[in-house]
């Protein structure tokens, strides 16, 4: 579970570009419209042929890769063949839907992905939280600044690597059950226990992304107005009273933000994570959506009910993030507004 | 901090200034109680350890003899005789360095491609009132809302005719929306009025994209091109999908013959299951670009380059 790309920016910095704009918009009111708006459409095409020209990859990369493969959603209602292609393979309607429902495997990935999302939320969600408070509360710059180093890196290692650096951590010569045996405790192996797999998910998840996490969290405490600290200690507010009355309110917006953002991706796992991993505990823990499109249609040929998964997923991931940006919008302005009483 | 101003005149400060001098703590902010001082040492001590440990077991690992991992029963916390033989083996040709080889190629092109048409498109995408420039726009935002699904992906790069070349490992992935972001707000938060005085002294679109912009977006470059870069660096799907395994590159070697435990061919033949310690060192291979590159460009991140993203 990874904080939404679109919320990486830090709100300390928001301040500058939305106070520059306010300075812009205020100048353009005592001027007339500025003269560009005048330029005709042709001289504006002869005057900007270079920025057309730049903007042109970038634009025919986004319609190539992003936009023409949305059309070929339209094998979720074929029965598509490869060697026939897309026009020659028979239309069987919503054929591929009602046995997508009838599937059991279906529902079984449909689980296993909540079940893990579930668990991320839970357990995941806290941790960047709890991690930025005590940096946050760290007053040395050097050992702030060296923890944080520490833990954004696992942020850039690969799937792949973390995959083997936890079987070298958990499996069976592991450390960790090293560790098990010397204090008596039963050992098992965390790799391959389908039962596990869920925590196994969700703690590979935490080490890679916990600390990246923090970026957010610590821009928003910086947001937070530093003489209402001086303030409360004045009037003989502690630590522990500062923290509950002062940094956990001024940060509540953007944590309901961020939550209501995740719970907006509640249908997405981390595909490649899964991939590597699902084969050690099979298809019964190990299947989720994602996984159940790539290996029962690109695998075993079944393209039409695979597609149908993907496209219901796809929907269905569009809307509850639409919608949960909807409500984190009115949560937000909420948040930012009751925060703003305390003042 | 004005206090220390005095001591600042001697020309050396005793240890305890010396950490004081790094601390930035408040006039009103009462000292901590040496319990938490010392719950938060531990604290920090324990999430550092947690993060490193791991690295520092596949690396620890990765140097020691077979001999030695086999007497520990599969653990060795630290080589009592550290060697390099794990290290000889994968790189006295074959499977591993040729994939290496492929990897790096693989990253420097695609991220060099990727920041280049980026850049454009972000710096083409600053004019205000470009013909489509909304359009444009919008056009690229909206692809961080959806996903055209693993298997239309998968048909489009076949019907492309690009099933085992390179280009499937580089132009799936060429750009992505919230990068585009990043940059174009970092173009239209500078002083513009630099540029339409170049503009006045008759330098085209180009040339102040080459000569100006440029040369202030470094910050900002980096940190995009760090992305796209690890990116490149850590993927493997896409390989596995369209790619025959002799063009493999290093991400699905590693998964191919660490995480399955297949046996590796060429150079490695005598080994049918890799050692755990080759194994290892496949595994600080590919993590060591990530390691080397990280440090330089972490002190972007603390620097909020990623200004004004959530603006769009």
């Amino acid at each position: 579970m990874s904080i939404s790309s679109q919320t990486l920016a830090p709100p300390k910095e928001e301040r500058t570009p939305a106070g520059n704009k306010r300075v812009r918009a205020s100048k353009r009111k005592g001027k007339p419209a500025p003269e560009y708006r005048q330029v005709s459409f042709m001289a504006r095409l002869r005057r900007d042929k270079v920025m057309l020209a730049l903007v042109l990859p970038g634009v025919a990369y986004f319609v190539l890769f992003h936009y023409v493969p949305l059309a070929g959603n339209i094998i979720a209602f074929l029965d598509y063949k490869p060697y026939l292609g897309f026009v020659d393979s028979v239309w069987v309607g919503f054929d591929n839907f009602s046995a997508m429902f009838s599937d059991a495997a279906f529902w079984g990935a449909l689980r296993n992905t909540l079940v893990i999302t579930g668990l991320q939320l839970v357990l995941f969600f806290p941790v960047p939280i709890a991690l930025s408070l005590l940096l946050n509360s760290i007053m040395s710059k050097r050992i702030r600044k060296f923890v944080q180093s520490v833990v954004y890196l696992p942020h850039f290692i690969g799937w792949v690597i973390i995959v083997a650096v936890f079987s070298e951590i958990l499996g069976a010569t592991g450390i960790v059950p090293h560790l098990l045996d010397s204090a008596g405790l039963p050992r098992f192996d965390a790799m391959t226990t389908p039962e596990f797999f869920p925590f196994l998910v969700t703690i590979q998840s935490i080490w890679k992304d916990a600390g990246w996490g923090t970026i957010i969290f610590l821009a928003a405490l910086m947001n937070v107005d530093q003489e209402l600290y001086e303030a409360a200690a004045v009037d003989g507010a502690g630590p522990w009273q500062r923290m509950k009355n002062i940094t956990i309110p001024g940060i509540m917006p953007i944590i309901i933000l961020l939550l209501i953002l995740n719970l907006g991706s509640i249908l997405s796992v981390g595909f490649e994570q899964i991939v590597l991993q699902r084969d050690n505990v099979g298809p019964g823990a190990g299947e989720v959506l994602d996984t159940y499109v790539y290996f029962h249609g690109i695998q075993d040929g079944q393209w039409g009910t695979a597609a149908a998964v993907g496209l219901v997923k796809g929907i269905i991931g569009l809307f509850l993030v639409l919608g949960s940006n909807k409500l984190a919008h009115m949560f937000g302005q909420e948040g930012i507004y009751s925060s703003d009483k305390t003042k | 901090m004005t206090r220390l101003s005095s001591t600042a005149v001697a020309p050396r400060l005793s240890i305890r200034d010396r950490i004081r001098r790094g601390n930035e703590r408040p006039v009103w902010m009462e000292k901590p109680k040496p319990t938490t001082q010392v719950v938060k040492a531990v604290a920090l001590i324990v999430i550092c350890f947690l993060a490193i440990y791991p690295l520092f077991a596949v690396l620890a690992t990765s140097l020691s003899s077979q001999a030695e991992i086999a007497a520990n029963n599969g653990l060795v916390v630290f080589p009592k005789a550290p060697t390099l033989d794990a290290y000889r083996t994968i790189f006295s040709g074959g499977v591993v360095t040729d994939a290496l080889v492929r990897s790096l190629l693989i990253t420097v092109i695609g991220t060099t491609l990727s920041i280049a048409v980026t850049v454009a498109m972000a710096y083409g995408l600053t004019r205000r009132d470009l013909v489509g420039g909304k359009f444009f726009l919008m056009l690229a935002l909206f692809t961080m809302l959806f996903s055209p699904g693993i298997i239309p992906s998968f048909l489009m790069v076949k019907e492309m005719g690009l099933m085992n070349s390179y280009a499937a490992l580089v132009l799936p992935t060429l750009m992505s929306a919230f990068n585009l972001v990043v940059v174009r707000s970092f173009f239209m938060n500078m002083p513009q009025e630099l540029f339409e005085a170049a503009k006045i002294d008759g330098a085209g679109d180009f040339r102040i994209l080459i000569q100006m912009v440029l040369p202030l977006s470094k910050g900002v470059i980096a940190v995009v091109g760090l992305f796209y870069g690890v990116g490149y660096w850590n993927a493997f799907f896409n390989a596995m999908l369209y790619m025959d395994s002799d063009k493999w590159p290093l991400s699905m070697i590693l998964r191919q013959y660490v995480l399955l435990g297949q046996p590796m061919g060429d150079a490695v033949a005598e080994i049918a299951v890799p050692s755990q310690a080759i194994q290892m060192a496949v595994v600080v291979v590919s993590l060591i670009p990530v390691v080397i590159v990280f440090p330089f460009l972490q002190k972007f991140f603390t620097k909020g380059v990623l200004t004004g993203a959530i603006k769009g």
